[in-house]
């Protein structure tokens, strides 16, 4: 049953395009259902701002069903808020209590410069792609859909891998805004099926490599897959290295085979 | 059957359909189309605006063939377009399970479940080439469910026959969209596509009938921006928005293919809306959009309200004498799996009635304790659990012990901008793909269709199509940007930006949206009859004038400016809104997704006018958008016969 | 604020091959996951010797002729094969190399990841997994080379140890070396907490190798961290046993 949660404290990060120095602008939510969704708040408090003449505050979202990967926020210290295995939009008020504050900031990381308020820019995730994160198959040219078997555990490991939807909270959860669980999941996704194997090593260098331009380093601290809406396991940060390290020694080989 | 040969026929409405048995049009088409030499494909630039299924694999296609392609969409990535979101399934006539499934069958579903009301060619065409769809995507990498042979698992989705649908997990439009993304992103890589991400198409530029570009929006800095092509693709989705709460995504719009209806695309079927009977219902006015529970959950699931106006216990304390359960009453055959449309027509009578459930009284309950008694909680826990957690997670109540709570929600919008078997729209130059166009699908989509039907326009019809039109341009020149038509229509569109910064009234474009939607939603949604859509007719277009009077948009035009975007796709609902009125008004009878109250059976069936409405209405676009001109382009059957559908 | 302005210019090469191409192992450690490759190599073969050499130690509680013959030992690795000392040297050597490639990799590393976030976050963060000893591995690493410089400058060269009986400082004897040193309380205590954090180090970093190195198969997962745990534990708690020993008087001169 509906309940209002009131008298929180939202502590909103403003912050007028990338070159601007930005601050928390404080907000006072005096009650609202906890039936709302955390972004549904934004919205109420969005509508308010633009009934007192001021601009709405600035975050990105779409599906609000926690598959498009589109909605950020770090609240209270937390990727994605509270809630484990969840996006912000599946957050609800109801996680939180009276008089609770509530403070929001973007995604901080070099990768993903600030656009303005709590949005971010994530196309470094495109480039690493863009790189290699594909399986070369022009269209018409496939085989029939069955002509090779695919063992459950693997097709059903590259699903739990490919369930990442892209939405940075592993960058920004880590400490040291490493990309690693994301490659690394598009990485095992596509490494351990069958049809990934023609370019598997090529894939890993060209996207770990594409990685390193952009982002830190792995020190295996955890944060990125506790802050995983999809809960991808660490497992594919393992895949991903020992994919590279063969990478290396493979690509030379072919290579000088030319 | 009745063909209405002597009803006027608009010369623009041409199918052009290619002659031959059902079985030989596709080949006959490709056989004659006109091709482009591999090298002179360079010479041609084609614009794809949508990255979803359908504009991510035209374009990664396209570009393949060498073609110069740029593509836009407005969200940050292509991998977030609103395709990501569909969770059951793809149909493929695969026949797999070897359980009679052929393409002609998925032909005949198609059109039966469409309810008559699409094209005998174009739906052939669809059930032809999802056989390659699967395979294409299994080569990419798609992780569709398998069985433990390794080979490719399938469902029975939507009360079909035979099992051919494939998914993977509840993810499947991610699954495929991710392939299609990722195809694109190597175009993108290799040079071969040009990617405008976080710019939105805000009209389309036509110079002597022919679609020379179109005019875009950065979002990021508010500049408006020309680009000419050979040719132009929308692939830019549904308009389920227009009801403010669906379970579109909430930058879904129908602001590329109205835009595109106001230089001269025909708009057709737009009432054809379709209504998913298991969504979670609306909580409290903040409420944003609505989410899909899957439909399987009917399989188990008892639907009933209370008996009593003035019920106040909780759900499990009511006796069984005090409640109804009404599917299983009024469809005892069908019962709880009675179809989508029926059952969320049943729903709705009771709620209109008083005898909704939850606090706002607003849903239906689907009870699983009959089922948790019947196989134990932890068969239902198996074949339901993600899903219950999933409702748990949104409604904050725990479906193993109190029942679920459901209402139908928009879901999937069939009309769209017209199409020719090239999937043209009247525009020449300019095609619609995927959702935009208004499809194979009649007037009603069978689940895990829309998919197939993305795929099939984007990877196995446009490149073959778009050859066939660019080819007579070789060595023809276009005109480019410079031309003063491209500079018009940018003021233009500047001018309607400044406009919704200026008018600085008291209303948010927030506002204007939920109460737009409610108006379509009460007289255009599950129900509709000459009444109330008469009355739309009026108070659409007296909420427009308010929205044109008291619009408030705060920040200004340059930079980010999300309620300025939101101003503009309202304003564009509000035209499409009167446009589905008055094709719902005209539309006198009813079939699938278009329920007129006045033309049903006594049992509630919808009652079709094969007389006098077997045709596509499409709308042009006279200046005023409460005067659409409407064309007719008659149906022929020649493969199914003409039936009246029935569930009993 | 330093960040980057948003891109759009999609990358440009899609195969491998375009990179400048370097010998294979320097091609490796130019890359993030290669400095991981090297961190998790060094620190397997320090962790071989913090181990040997805590077994090696536990000598002492045999006798001081025991812990020095242990020592002379040492000198004659492989003795006459090849000649006095010249094995010991290789391996102290390699020793040295591998800290410094430990050093230069957490060093580089550190430099890389101060980059990749500029602006810090400006709220608190509410760490979920991320442990005492993951986030503190710089601070740990650098106490163990500080110990680590203290250890040789104490009871190898004995710069900073007290004089022996006679006076004067003997290296060979190791036994009453260690007594001598660990007999002031200061030392004993540094040693102690230096040593604590290096049970802290490996408690996270004997984990951390298997995820650097690419060792991953779910039937020995589950055993990593408990492996990681346990060698850190008797490590530290082998070392600690020495100034402990010899504060409560069992190891005494
Ligand atoms: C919750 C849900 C579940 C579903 N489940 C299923 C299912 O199980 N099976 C099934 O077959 N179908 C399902 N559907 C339907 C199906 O997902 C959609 O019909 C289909 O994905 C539409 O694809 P599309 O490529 O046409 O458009 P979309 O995926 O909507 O893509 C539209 C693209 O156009 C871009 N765009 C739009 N306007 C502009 C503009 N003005 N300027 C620039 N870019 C623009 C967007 O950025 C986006 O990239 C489901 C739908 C919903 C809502
Ligand atoms: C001398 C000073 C030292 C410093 C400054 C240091 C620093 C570090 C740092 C920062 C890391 C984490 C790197 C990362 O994941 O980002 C690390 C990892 C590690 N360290 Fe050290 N360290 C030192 C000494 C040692 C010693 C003496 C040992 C062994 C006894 C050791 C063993 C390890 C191991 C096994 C790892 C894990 C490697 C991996 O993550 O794969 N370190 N060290
Ligand atoms: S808005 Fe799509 S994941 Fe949150």
């Amino acid at each position: 049953m509906t309940h209002l949660v009131s008298n929180l404290t939202l502590k909103v990060w403003r912050q007028n395009g990338p070159a601007d120095k930005g601050k928390f602008e404080t907000h006072v939510i005096e009650s609202i259902t906890d039936e709302a969704s955390f972004l549904e708040m934004l919205d109420v408090l969005n509508e308010r701002l633009i009934g007192e003449n001021k601009e709405a505050i600035v975050f990105d979202h779409d599906c609000r069903e926690g598959i498009c990967g589109t909605c950020s926020l770090m609240i209270n210290g937390q990727a994605h808020g509270p809630q484990r295995g969840s996006t912000t939009c599946q957050l609800h008020m109801r996680s939180f209590k009276d008089d609770d504050t509530i403070v929001i900031e973007p995604w901080r990381a070099n990768a993903f410069p600030i656009i303005k308020d709590l949005m971010v820019d994530r196309a470094a995730f495109d480039r690493i792609v863009e790189s290699g994160g594909f399986i070369t198959s022009p269209t018409g040219g496939a085989p029939d859909a069955n002509l090779i078997p695919v063992p459950k555990p693997v097709a059903d490991a590259a699903m739990d891998a490919a369930a990442c939807i892209g939405c940075g909270a592993c960058v920004a959860a880590c400490p040291n805004s490493a990309a690693n669980l994301f490659v690394g999941a598009k990485l095992t996704h596509l490494n351990l099926l069958p049809q990934g194997q023609a370019e598997r090593y090529k894939r890993a260098e060209a996207m770990v490599d594409t990685m390193d331009e952009h982002f830190g380093s792995c020190t295996n601290h955890g944060e990125c897959s506790a802050a995983c809406p999809k809960e991808i396991s660490l497992d594919v940060i393992a895949l991903m290295n020992k994919d590279y390290r063969s990478a290396k020694f493979k690509n030379r080989k072919q290579l000088s085979r030319k | 059957m009745t063909m209405l040969q002597d009803r006027p026929t608009n010369t623009k409405l041409i199918s052009k359909v290619p002659d031959g048995a059902l079985v030989d049009k596709w080949d006959n088409f490709k056989a004659n189309a006109k091709l482009v030499n591999p090298s002179n494909k360079r010479k041609f630039k084609v614009i794809v605006v949508g990255t979803g299924l359908a504009g991510a694999s035209a374009a990664a296609s396209l570009a393949e063939l060498g073609y110069r392609v740029d593509a836009f969409t407005f969200h940050d990535s292509p991998r977030r377009a609103h395709s990501i979101a569909a969770q059951g399934g793809i149909n493929a006539a695969k026949n797999y399970q070897g359980d009679g499934d052929s393409v002609s069958r998925l032909f005949t579903d198609t059109i039966k479940g469409g309810d008559f009301r699409s094209r005998e060619g174009n739906v052939y065409r669809l059930a032809q080439v999802s056989v390659n769809i699967i395979d294409q995507m299994v080569a990419q990498g798609v992780p569709f469910a398998r069985d433990y042979g390794g080979l490719l698992d399938n469902r029975s989705f939507g009360g079909a026959q035979v099992s051919r649908t494939f998914y993977a997990r509840g993810q499947t439009g991610q699954q495929l969209l991710l392939g299609a993304y990722q195809q694109l992103s190597r175009q993108i890589g290799l040079g071969g596509v040009r990617l405008f991400n976080r710019c939105e198409l805000v009209d389309i530029v036509v110079i002597d009938g022919r679609a020379a570009g179109i005019v875009t929006r950065d979002l990021l800095t508010g500049e408006l921006a020309s680009h000419a092509a050979h040719a132009v693709v929308l692939a830019t989705g549904g308009y389920g928005n227009a009801y403010y709460l669906s379970t579109n995504a909430m930058n879904c719009n129908v602001t590329a293919a109205w835009r595109a209806h106001q230089r001269g695309a025909y708009f057709a079927n737009p009432c054809y809306t379709q209504i998913h009977p298991t969504c979670i219902p609306q909580a409290d006015a903040t409420q944003s959009k609505l989410t899909l529970m899957s439909e399987s959950l009917r399989n188990d699931g008892r639907v009933w309200v209370p008996k009593n106006f003035d019920e106040n216990r909780a759900a499990h304390e009511i006796p069984e004498q005090d409640r109804d359960y009404f599917l299983e009453r009024l469809y005892p055959a069908y019962g709880n799996l009675a179809p989508r449309d029926i059952s969320s027509r049943a729903a709705k009578r009771l709620v209109d009635k008083g005898l909704g459930v939850g606090p706002l009284k607003n849903g239906v309950y689907l009870d699983f304790a009959e089922a948790i008694g019947r196989l134990g909680r932890p068969v239902v826990e198996e074949r339901y659990g993600n899903l219950f957690e999933m409702y748990e997670r949104i409604a904050g109540e725990n479906p193993y012990d109190q029942p679920m709570r459901i209402y139908p929600a928009t879901h999937y919008t069939m009309g769209g901008l017209w199409v020719d078997y090239e999937l043209q729209t009247t525009i020449p130059g300019l095609y619609a793909a995927g959702e935009a166009n208004f499809s194979d699908h009649g007037t009603n989509r069978l689940g895990a269709s829309a998919l197939m039907q993305g795929l099939a326009d984007g990877y196995f019809v446009l490149p073959y199509t778009i050859s066939n039109g660019l080819a007579p341009l070789l060595n023809k020149t276009v005109p480019g940007t410079d031309h003063p038509e491209f500079k018009r229509v940018e003021t233009e569109a500047k001018v309607r930006f400044q406009g919704y910064l200026n008018v600085r009234g008291t209303r948010s474009p927030d506002y204007f949206h939920r109460e737009l939607g409610k108006l379509i939603w009460d007289y255009c949604g599950m129900e509709r009859d000459r009444n109330g859509l008469e009355r739309a007719l009026t108070e659409i277009p007296a909420l427009y004038s308010e929205f044109k009077k008291d619009l408030r948009v705060t920040g200004t035009g340059e930079g980010i400016n999300q309620t300025l975007e939101k101003a503009g796709r309202v304003d564009d609902f509000f035209q499409l809104g009167t446009l589905m009125c008055k094709d719902a008004l005209t539309r006198e009878e009813s079939a699938g997704g278009h329920f007129r109250v006045e033309y049903q059976t006594e049992e509630g069936e919808a009652v079709r006018d094969d007389e006098n409405f077997c045709h596509v209405a499409a709308w042009e676009w006279t200046g005023d958008e409460n005067n659409a001109t409407r064309h007719e382009e008659q149906l022929s059957f020649e493969t199914v016969q003409l039936a009246t559908r029935s569930y009993k | 604020m330093s960040t980057s302005t948003p891109t759009r210019q999609p990358v440009t090469a899609t195969a491998v091959g375009t990179r400048k191409r370097r010998p294979l192992l320097l091609d490796l450690y130019s890359t993030a996951v290669g400095k991981k490759y090297a961190m998790a190599i060094s620190g397997i073969a320090m962790m071989g010797f913090v181990m040997f050499h805590m077994l090696g130690n536990t000598k002492m509680y045999l006798g001081a002729a025991e812990l020095d013959g242990y020592a002379e030992f040492l000198k004659k690795l492989l003795y006459p094969l090849a000649p006095k000392e010249s094995v010991l040297w290789i391996l102290r050597v390699s020793l040295l190399g591998m800290l410094a490639l430990h050093l230069h990799a957490a060093w580089s590393l550190t430099v890389l990841n101060r980059h990749a976030r500029p602006v810090r976050y400006q709220s608190a963060r509410d760490y979920q997994e991320a442990s005492l000893a993951s986030r503190s591995m710089r601070l740990s690493g650098i106490v163990v080379v500080m110990f680590m410089v203290w250890h040789l400058l104490d009871l190898t060269f004995g710069v900073v140890n007290t004089i022996g009986t006679d006076g004067v400082y003997v290296r060979s004897e190791v036994y009453a070396n260690v007594v001598r040193s660990f007999d002031r309380w200061p030392v004993a205590l540094f040693y102690v907490v230096a040593n604590l954090l290096l049970g802290l180090h490996l408690a996270h970093g004997a984990w951390s190798i298997f995820q650097s190195l690419g060792w991953n198969n779910p039937r020995f997962n589950a055993w990593r961290v408990a492996f990681a745990r346990g060698f850190a534990a008797i490590v530290v708690i082998g070392n600690i046993s020495f100034p402990i020993a010899v504060t409560v008087g069992i190891v005494s001169v």
